[in-house]
């Protein structure tokens, strides 16, 4: 399963991360390097074992839908954009995406 | 008394309660010595009038019989913790300038038991990286050096701030985190004592997350009572955080001093690597017989699935990273670029500019075994194959209390000497990477010295949520070690 050029720039795409002409061929040497280091996990039987995805082994909390107190309440539109580069009237704002 | 930074964590919690010294007195020690390590690069923000604030209002709680378990004590957060107000960076330039206008609630638990935040701790990139050399920052360097030698080592990584501040003796103890060795491997690194407790243990709320199933806070120390003394006041149930379990916690320093007679302490053969150094073959052999000779049971178990820890956390870590970094966009917080044409390249120009090196690799690697027709073949079966590790240690941990192991590999090696390979570096946390698959708890104590002088770590492994029996082995091994080098202040 080697990953090429158009791989990458595929993958950069969907990560949204930008990458030039000129990283793409470094980059697939490089996660080659990695991929092909992981490739060993192909030696282990995992026939039959369930996946898991966390060692605590509960299932999530559930609370009343009610507003909280405290930072994970409502009501803190000044917090919640106080960090934003670019912001209008509580509105975060960016480039136009509809036409 | 020569300086209050001399002081252990635990002597100054008492000094202070006894009026010998006060809070303003030793935090002002603490930043005097802050602003002569400049060279170190163990803070990214230094909070002098806040520390100096908060130090006055523990003063005057101590004065009206008011203190809390560790009022007082002047302390170094590492920057992947939320601190109200104060700039949180993560190590990265995507949040430079990041003001939270809420606290994480391992700091909140700090601050409520009285402690004082001197600043904010330099750190790899988003905890990616096992040298400290990811930072946007620039590295910390070590305060230990070879002897005979000025080259610049590696505190470890990620908490490479923490540990090499509490190494150089610039905060009385540090926070960090540990997703794949963060915590344990700068710790062996510097000469300091470091737990990654239980996963669930500490909340992670208000902390930046790197890859959320393996995240766990912990502290970095000068000792092991120092250790038990921080973790009380950071662990706890947190209603916020979904992983967080509880259980009510422990009095870990009461755990101290215990008899090892009836512990039962396991040696893994296949904790080995090509190239280790003889001496850490050594050290821990020599480890297996103090721990003997404070009354132990020696057991030697396997643990065959061991060498596959690494690959796996090669492919969950990212695969999670790239999820949970999804939110830097350039929208709702931190740096945006600023040319750009329409939104998608707004997204793509600002995270190709504001991420470093490392962190994009892993994204594109988390993406990649995340996407359509590789995620069975990669992430899914590193899950499976992470099942079987945990399943592993539990039928160990069904023979034994504790595990002993090296902490590392290796002892502190140089800046730049393992940029070149990325594997390399990852091989740095061999040994440790098990413990946060497994969620068990482990810890590193300073055990020995290598040929150069330099520190080396062993670490204990438990079962989950016996950080108590952790304890108990970490002090002993403390107490038979006898650690008491510390590095020479070539520094300011």
């Amino acid at each position: 399963m080697a990953v090429d050029k158009e791989t990458v720039r595929k993958v950069a795409r969907l990560a949204r991360i930008a990458e030039s002409e000129e990283r793409l061929e470094p980059l697939a040497t490089q996660m080659n390097g990695i991929l092909g280091w992981i490739e060993q996990l192909n030696e282990v039987d995992v026939e039959g074992v369930e996946a898991m995805a966390s060692t605590v082994e509960m299932s999530l909390a559930m609370r009343d839908d009610q507003l909280q107190d405290g930072p994970t309440g409502g009501g803190q539109a000044d917090s919640v954009v106080a960090n934003a580069p670019n912001t209008e009237d509580h509105f975060f704002v960016v480039p136009k995406v509809v036409e | 008394m020569s300086s209050p930074t001399d002081l252990s964590l635990a002597e100054l919690r008492d000094a202070l309660k006894d009026k010998k010294l006060s809070s303003q007195e030793a935090t002002q020690s603490y930043l005097d010595a802050i602003a002569a390590a400049s060279q170190l690069n163990t803070f990214i923000t230094v909070t002098g009038d806040k520390a100096m604030e908060m130090a006055k209002a523990s003063d005057a709680r101590i004065a009206k019989g008011e203190a809390g378990p560790i009022e007082g004590v002047p302390l170094g957060i590492k920057d992947l913790f939320c601190t109200k107000d104060t700039q949180t960076t993560a190590g990265s330039k995507i949040l430079e300038g990041f003001h939270p206008k809420y606290e994480s609630t391992v700091s909140s638990n700090l601050w409520r038991d009285g402690a004082v935040m001197l600043g904010k701790l330099n750190l790899d990139e988003f905890a990616m990286g096992s040298s400290n050399e990811t930072s946007f920052f620039g590295p910390v360097v070590n305060p230990w050096r070879r002897a005979g030698d000025d080259a610049k080592l590696t505190p470890g990584g990620s908490s490479g701030g923490s540990s090499a501040s509490v190494a150089a003796r610039l905060c009385a103890g540090a926070t960090a985190t540990d997703t794949g060795g963060s915590i344990r491997q700068p710790a062996a690194f510097t000469g300091t004592v470091g737990v990654k407790p239980t996963y669930g243990r500490c909340s992670r709320w208000g902390v930046v997350a790197f890859a959320s199933s393996l995240d766990q806070a912990g502290p970095i120390t000068r000792d092991v009572r120092d250790a038990a003394i921080m973790l009380k006041s950071m662990a706890g149930y947190d209603q916020a955080d979904s992983t967080s379990v509880d259980r009510s916690v422990p009095d870990y320093e009461a755990a101290l001093g215990k008899s090892l007679k009836g512990l039962k302490i396991g040696v893994p053969k296949e904790y080995r690597v090509d190239g280790m150094p003889d001496e850490i073959e050594a050290l821990w052999a020599q480890g297996v017989e103090w721990m003997k000779d404070a009354g132990a049971e020696i057991v030697d178990i396997s643990l065959p699935l061991t060498k596959y820890a690494l690959p796996v956390y090669y492919i969950v870590a990212p695969a999670e990273a790239s999820s949970n970094l999804a939110r830097y966009d350039g929208v709702k917080y931190g740096y945006r670029a600023s040319d750009y044409s329409d939104v998608l390249s707004m997204y793509e120009n600002t995270r190709a500019e504001g991420f470093g090196e490392e962190v994009k690799r892993r994204i594109l690697i988390g993406t990649y075994v995340l996407s359509a027709g590789y995620y069975d073949a990669y992430y899914l079966r590193a899950q499976k194959v992470r099942k079987k590790i945990f399943d592993e240690f539990s039928s160990a941990f069904d023979k034994v209390d504790l595990i002993l192991t090296p902490s590392a590999p290796s002892a502190a090696f140089g800046l730049g000497e393992k940029n070149a390979d990325p594997v390399q570096m990852y091989l740095n946390d061999v040994f440790t990477v098990t413990a946060n698959l497994a969620g068990i708890p482990g810890a590193s104590v300073p055990s020995g010295v290598d040929k150069d002088g330099l520190p080396l770590g062993l670490q204990l492994l438990a079962r989950p949520f016996d950080e108590e029996t952790l304890f108990t082995g970490m002090h002993a091994l403390e107490k038979a070690a006898n650690f008491a080098a510390h590095p020479d202040q070539w520094w300011g």
